[in-house]
């Protein structure tokens, strides 16, 4: 649908596997910094309260 | 086809005639050419309004769920898969049900006729493997059947019922010689930027009316999650992102499900070709897990089994 394969990032990570967490969320962090702002799948109205 | 119509109104009458069921589900002429209507008939008497062209391409299984009396319907290929995926996910019992098969060789896109044909169309009749449109002005073209189906029909590999307690004509054969992933692969092939702009100019004419939705068999929630207003999951509005939302949530809860019965694109006042979406769903499932919806009483479908050498190549 257009989205960009890096921006969505499945894992398995267990709750005793912290080490894993920090690599994957920072491996997902640098990749998604890399790909910048989605402006395609953001809504421009502006909100009504 | 149109030769089914006797057999149609004969299995009916002597249904009802016989009490083995309450109502037949099946189809009458419109009032416009090319768009016959359900037809819900509950009297001997009544079954003489039936009729089979290649016009009833509404899927019947859609009337289903949510009934009590003991009904019979006409099923397509199509419609009879759907109506396997209503008994698997218990929304109708098998036995409250008479299944009426018939063999299908397709039916007429009439968005098509209309467009390959100049002026207001009177009548479209079907004389074997020809479709006649008879024209206001007197005047008349003449199509090739094969060429005026439906982009579905074109393509169907399972043309005969899945299940049925009767036919009504002999079973056709089937087509092998279809490429049925063509159009799936064409847009898997482009590149991400390509492909947001395909969708966006698919779906940008919709106007969010739901017919799609509401013409669909599979969309039987009592509350659709568009309608929800507590959370309210997206805007009511022609937004982009709403109706992108819309249209790729709800090919999602089609995903192992959908036979691509053409019932939503059919409906589509605006002839949007959702179809693609539920297609590459299927497409997906028939790959992964090599499951066509609908086959068999006994399967549990895709979503709701877990094999461990399922494929997850997505994990990391």
């Amino acid at each position: 649908m257009g989205v960009e394969p890096d921006r969505l990032h499945f894992s398995w990570i267990s709750s005793a596997e912290s080490t894993k967490f920090v690599e994957v969320v920072t491996e997902i962090t640098e990749k998604v910094k890399a790909l910048g702002p989605n402006t395609h799948y953001v809504k421009k109205e502006a909100k009504v309260a | 086809m149109i030769a089914y119509t006797d057999k149609v109104r004969q299995i009916a009458r002597r249904l009802l005639e016989d009490c083995s069921v309450e109502m037949v589900i099946g189809f009458r002429k419109g009032s416009q050419p090319m768009m016959n209507e359900p037809c819900f008939i509950k009297k001997a008497e009544d079954a003489d309004q039936l009729v089979w062209d290649g016009n009833c391409g509404i899927n019947l299984a859609n009337y289903l769920t949510g009934r009590k009396e003991k009904i019979a319907v006409f099923a397509k290929g199509c419609d009879s898969r759907n109506i396997v995926t209503h008994i698997v996910e218990n929304k109708v019992q098998r036995d409250r049900l008479v299944i009426i098969g018939v063999p299908c060789t397709g039916m007429i896109d009439k968005r098509l006729v209309a467009s390959q044909t100049e002026g207001e169309i009177e009548a479209v009749s079907e004389t074997g493997d020809k479709v006649v449109v008879k024209l206001k002005d007197g005047g008349s073209t003449e199509f090739d059947r094969r060429q005026v189906l439906q982009g579905n029909c074109a393509l169907c590999v399972h043309r005969n019922p899945v299940i049925y307690d009767e036919l009504v004509a002999d079973l056709v054969e089937e087509q092998t010689d279809v490429d049925h992933w063509a159009d799936i692969r064409e847009i898997e092939a482009m590149d991400v930027e390509k492909r947001r702009r395909f969708f966006e100019d698919l779906l940008a004419p919709c106007i969010r009316c739901y017919a799609c939705r509401n013409a669909c068999p599979l969309c039987y929630c009592p509350t659709c999650f568009v309608d929800e207003s507590r959370p309210q999951w997206l805007g009511k509005g022609q937004d982009q992102i709403d109706v992108h939302t819309f249209h790729f949530l709800r090919a999602f809860h089609c995903a192992g499900r959908c036979t691509d019965c053409g019932a939503c694109q059919r409906a589509c006042p605006v002839g949007i070709n959702m179809r693609l979406l539920t297609k590459k769903l299927e497409k997906d499932c028939f790959e992964l897990y090599q499951w066509e919806a609908g086959m068999a009483l006994d399967q549990r479908p895709a979503l709701d089994t877990y094999k461990p050498d399922d494929p997850e190549g997505f994990i990391k």
